[in-house]
Order: structure tokens, then C-alpha cells, then sequence
């Protein structure tokens, strides 16, 4: 089966900043595929070559099998896209603007299919409200309704639930897999990597313009070495005991909270032992399932107090 | 309904030229205080000092009154200034916004996007010279020499404009560079192009200096066309402005094809 997405050798650089590096990956139809890195690890300057916002440096990007330079017209028809920045034409309505978009893409304008589009992103009640009087949750789904409105075959959404509420992140993902149930594959990139766990397939990690990791998301999680151990106490500790030190037990939540970190042979019945001797005031224990984050922040080799990566 | 997705319509490879020239007239409409009223007021003004009051006293042609004269460059005024104004507003604001991705994401074409671009601005621009001529009626009355001429003449400057204003909406960096090109190119060769005066009247060295002056055959052949006489033939008007018109048209092409200062 055709790919829908194959990304070959692609490079991309402005002025002397190389802001994409070699990256060749394959995505197939069908799937629904996170792109993640932090920020400026050149994943919009990707899915903006990808879509003809940016010009290809070097290497080739086929959509469906398709060359998107040399058959441009077939592609850009095939795929949809999302923004990171939020674009509008303050001329227009939502319902205006969609009948133009889908008149861009040389198809006519179906009317029951942008009445959907409308109702599953909660348009309806700004359907002809300028766009500058749009809150930036309201541009944000207008954004992705404009990128469905032509019925692609590859839905690119570049950071859809940036700056929208939960109750509506939880509706959006919601109407993104059953677009993708119909379909439709979807390419998404987003800072929320607990939604990228839950809504991805396969996941590729870029990293100052290179891609650091690409697997399916299980195989990504079980990449940690090690687990960690919570015990939640019934009154607080002033410092670590002696034998938890072992574990690089650490405190939290004013003392309430301890955290081991257990190395992956360490047997849990040991640590338990332990525990029983120490007779601590334990009320209860959690093992946290290790998370997309601590993989993502092992290859990206950032951590959580460091801010020179930005948002994730 | 999500089904929906699965029908695709079929691609109709002229609608992103016509949803674009679409959407384009409708933007100068929905603004049509500004882009069509405030560019008739002007010329309306113009026509009364010059047609009204001044122009009584001034006589620059034999056999017409300076308000015949004046008449055909106030109404190709009207037409340059709005068919630049249009093409070089509507595609720089688009490059300001970001929203130019709505089109560099889609299959159109870059012949499309130039066509479609300059008919809106040859449309807003006519639209605002007949307007000036229907007003001028009030003032003077125009012999109509050769009215199929006129016309020509009136959409090949709104055509030579269009295109310039699609190059200067990529070169410009800001509302005020863009401003630049309007303030202190067009007006000034409108103005020294014979709008107000025959080149012939001026000294000679003057006068040999206004033929490298666009603007000059773009009028005069306007001017020759309405009322019959010109500084010179319709067919030197029309061999150099689409000389012009082409060479610009080359060049927009190039900039808007090789997507420079476009894309990424």
C-alpha cells in the first residue's frame, strides 16, 4: 500500500541555520502519526515543506506516492492543513471564509459536510461574526474546520489545542479519531505529550532539526530504564532515611510525598522490605506508568527545570 | 454524516481562479467607502476646480477648454491609482498577516493567482475611471474621437498597474515602504505625465525628458483617443505601453512563480 506520507533526506536551511537535517520517514494510511520535539526542533519548517509554504531545500516529500513539486496541484488537494500560527482573513465570516477555502481547493462548496464541520467544532453560534471579533479558541477551530473543509486524505494539524479549553481539546481529539475511523491519515504535532500517547499510533521525536527517535508509542514508553515508586506518607518527613538514599529517594509535597527511583533490576519485593523495616507512616503506593515526557526528555536531552527548550 | 469525508467532490482545475477573483472583489466591495467612494470624491474635486473654476480661465489645447483637456487624465488617474492600490494593498496585507498560506497551501497556479489578482484590480480600477467619466459629463463634453482606443487604453494601464502593484507588494517590507511606492513614484510621474498640461508646452529639454516618463504615453494616448488629438499617434501610445505592460507582467510573473518572498 502507498504510503500517504514519505519524507526523503529532506533538509531545510535559512541563511546558515539548518533548521531541518536529513529527515526521511514514511507514514502510512491511515495512521494516526505525532511528530514532537521541542521548540525549534523543525517540525513546522517540515510540515510546511510538506504542505508548499516552504520551499524544499534538499531531498523529496511524496503525499500518496505523489511528488509534492513536480504534481503540486494533485498534492496540495490531497492533504489539509493546520497552522501553528493562527491565520485569518478579517474580510470574512467563518462561513464565508470556509465556502472560500473549499473553492481554493477546486472543489465545490458541500454544503452538509460544512455544516458538520461547523457543528463538531462548536462554530455554530459565531457562524457570522467577523473574524477579528474571534477569540483565539474560536480561530484555532475555525483553523482546523478550513483544513478539513476539501475532504483531504492527510490531515496536518500543526498544534490544534494550543490555547483551547479541556472540554473542547477532549471534543476536538474525539472528532480527529473518527476522522481518522473514516480514513483519513492524520500527521499532528502538539506540546501536549500526554495527548500525543493517547492519539498516536507511531511517534517521531525531532531534535535540533534531526529525528532523534521514530517507533510505535508503546515501544517509545518502554524505552525507560527504570521506574519510579510514590509512597504517600500520614505525616510529613523532614529528610530522606538512610537506606531509601540507595533509591535516590527524594521528597515531595512538603514531605507528604516520597519518590524512589527504582534502577531496572532492583526487585520491588526488596525495596518493600525496606520499607517494612524502616516502619514509615506509609498511607499509600503508587508505581506511575513511565511517560511519553521522560522519553521525550531523555532524547531531547532537556529537562524539566530547563528552559531553554521552551514548551515541549 | 462523518461519512461525508469519503465523497470526495470533483476537482474543478478553474474554481481557485474564480473563488480567488471571487473573493477578491468582494474584499474592495465590502470596503467600498474607502477603495471605490474616496477615490470618486477626489476626482470629483479635481473635475470642479479644474472643470468649474480654474479651468475657465486656462486654455492649454486650441479648440478644446481645459476642462476637455483635463477630463481623460483625471479619469486614467483614477484608473492607475485604484488598480495598484488594489493588487499591492490586498497581497501585501495578506503577506503582513500570514493568511498568503490560505493560497500557498492550495492547488493554484501561479498564472491563476496573477490573473485573478489583476482582474479584481482592472475591475476596481475601471469601475472608478467610469464613475469619473459619467461625472464629468457635468463639466465638459468629450468628442469620443475613438472610444474603442479609449477603453484599451484604460484597461492596459489598469492592467500595467495591476502588475505593478503585485511587484511592489513583494518588495515592500512595511505599510509605509509600500506607501513609498505610491507617494513618490506614481504620483509624481502621474503628475508630470501631461495630467494638467501638454508635454508640448513645456521647454524642450523638458519636454524630450517626459518621454522616458511612463505615465506620458499611458495619458497622451487616452487623451488622443477621447478628444482626437495627442503629443503623439495612438500607435506609439500603444507600442510603448504594451511594451511596459508586458515587461512588467514578465516580471511579476517571475516574482509570484518563483514564489519569492512568499514562501519560505
Amino acid at each position: 500500500m502507498t504510503p500517504a506520507l514519505e519524507i526523503d533526506h529532506l533538509s531545510k536551511s535559512f541563511g546558515a541555520a539548518e533548521a531541518v537535517k536529513d529527515l526521511s520517514l514514511s507514514i502510512e494510511a491511515g495512521e494516526i502519526f505525532g511528530l514532537l520535539g521541542p521548540n525549534g526542533a523543525g517540525k513546522s519548517t517540515t510540515i510546511n515543506m510538506i504542505s508548499g509554504v516552504c520551499r524544499i531545500g534538499q531531498g523529496a516529500v511524496r503525499v500518496f506516492g505523489y511528488d509534492t513539486v513536480r504534481q503540486y496541484r494533485l498534492t496540495r488537494r490531497l492533504v489539509g492543513v493546520m497552522h501553528q500560527e493562527i491565520v485569518t482573513d478579517h474580510f470574512f465570516t467563518i462561513d464565508l471564509a470556509l465556502k472560500i477555502h473549499s473553492g481554493y481547493y477546486g472543489v465545490a462548496d458541500d454544503r452538509i459536510w460544512r455544516q458538520l464541520l461547523i457543528e463538531r467544532l462548536g462554530l455554530g453560534p459565531h457562524l457570522h461574526k467577523s473574524m477579528h471579533k474571534l477569540s483565539g479558541g474560536l480561530k484555532r477551530r475555525f483553523m482546523v474546520a478550513k483544513a478539513l473543509v476539501h475532504k483531504p486524505r492527510l490531515l496536518i494539524l500543526d498544534e490544534p489545542t494550543a490555547g483551547v479549553d479541556v472540554e473542547l481539546r477532549r471534543t476536538l481529539w474525539q472528532f480527529v479519531r473518527e476522522i481518522n475511523e473514516s480514513g483519513t491519515t492524520v500527521l499532528l504535532t502538539t506540546h501536549y505529550l500526554e495527548e500525543a500517547e493517547q492519539m498516536c499510533g507511531r511517534i517521531a521525536i525531532m531534535n535540533d532539526g534531526r529525528l532523534v527517535a521514530l517507533e510505535r508509542t508503546e515501544e517509545l514508553l518502554s524505552r525507560i530504564d527504570g521506574r519510579s515508586l510514590l509512597l504517600y506518607l500520614e505525616t510529613p518527613l523532614d529528610r530522606v532515611p538512610d537506606p531509601l538514599v540507595t533509591w535516590n529517594g527524594q521528597l515531595e509535597q512538603d514531605g507528604r510525598r516520597l519518590r524512589l527511583c527504582l534502577p531496572g533490576e532492583t526487585a520491588v519485593g526488596e525495596v518493600l522490605q525496606c520499607l517494612a523495616q524502616l516502619q514509615l507512616p506509609i498511607r499509600d503506593l503508587e508505581r506511575p506508568r513511565p511517560g511519553l515526557e521522560e522519553v521525550f526528555l531523555q532524547l531531547t536531552g532537556l529537562n524539566l527545570n530547563n528552559n531553554q527548550g521552551g514548551s515541549l | 454524516m462523518i461519512d461525508r469525508l469519503r465523497q470526495p467532490r470533483r476537482f474543478v482545475s478553474w474554481l481557485p481562479f474564480a473563488t480567488l477573483l471571487q473573493k477578491e472583489v468582494r474584499r474592495f466591495l465590502k470596503v467600498a467607502f474607502q477603495t471605490l467612494l474616496t477615490p470618486i470624491v477626489t476626482a470629483s474635486l479635481y473635475l470642479f476646480v479644474f472643470g468649474a473654476t480654474l479651468g475657465q480661465r486656462i486654455s492649454v489645447l486650441e479648440g478644446f477648454s481645459y476642462a476637455q483637456f483635463v477630463v481623460p487624465g483625471l479619469i486614467l488617474m483614477g484608473v492607475i491609482n485604484n488598480s495598484f492600490a488594489n493588487t499591492s494593498s490586498s497581497l501585501f496585507i495578506s503577506r503582513y498577516l500570514g493568511n498568503i498560506v490560505d493560497l500557498l497551501v492550495t492547488p493554484i497556479t501561479p498564472p491563476q493567482l496573477i490573473l485573478a489578482y489583476t482582474l479584481a484590480a482592472m475591475l476596481r480600477g475601471l469601475l472608478v475611471g467610469s464613475v469619473v467619466l459619467l461625472i464629468s459629463f457635468f463639466f465638459a463634453e468629450l468628442p469620443f474621437a475613438s472610444p474603442v482606443a479609449a477603453a484599451a487604453m484604460a484597461a492596459l494601464a489598469s492592467f500595467l498597474f495591476a502588475q505593478f502593484g503585485l511587484v511592489a507588494a513583494i518588495y515592500a517590507n512595511s505599510f509605509d515602504a509600500l506607501s513609498m511606492f505610491n507617494n513618490f513614484l506614481i504620483l509624481p510621474l502621474i503628475y508630470l505625465g501631461g495630467v494638467f498640461y501638454p508635454v508640448s508646452i513645456l521647454p524642450p529639454f523638458w519636454a524630450r525628458l517626459s518621454h522616458i516618463n511612463p505615465m506620458f504615453y499611458l495619458i497622451d494616448g487616452f487623451r488622443h483617443a477621447l478628444l482626437g488629438v495627442g503629443d503623439l499617434s495612438l500607435g506609439t501610445a500603444f507600442t510603448a505601453a504594451g511594451l511596459m505592460a508586458a515587461a512588467l507582467f514578465v516580471w511579476a510573473s517571475l516574482l509570484l512563480g518563483s514564489g519569492y518572498r512568499l514562501r519560505l
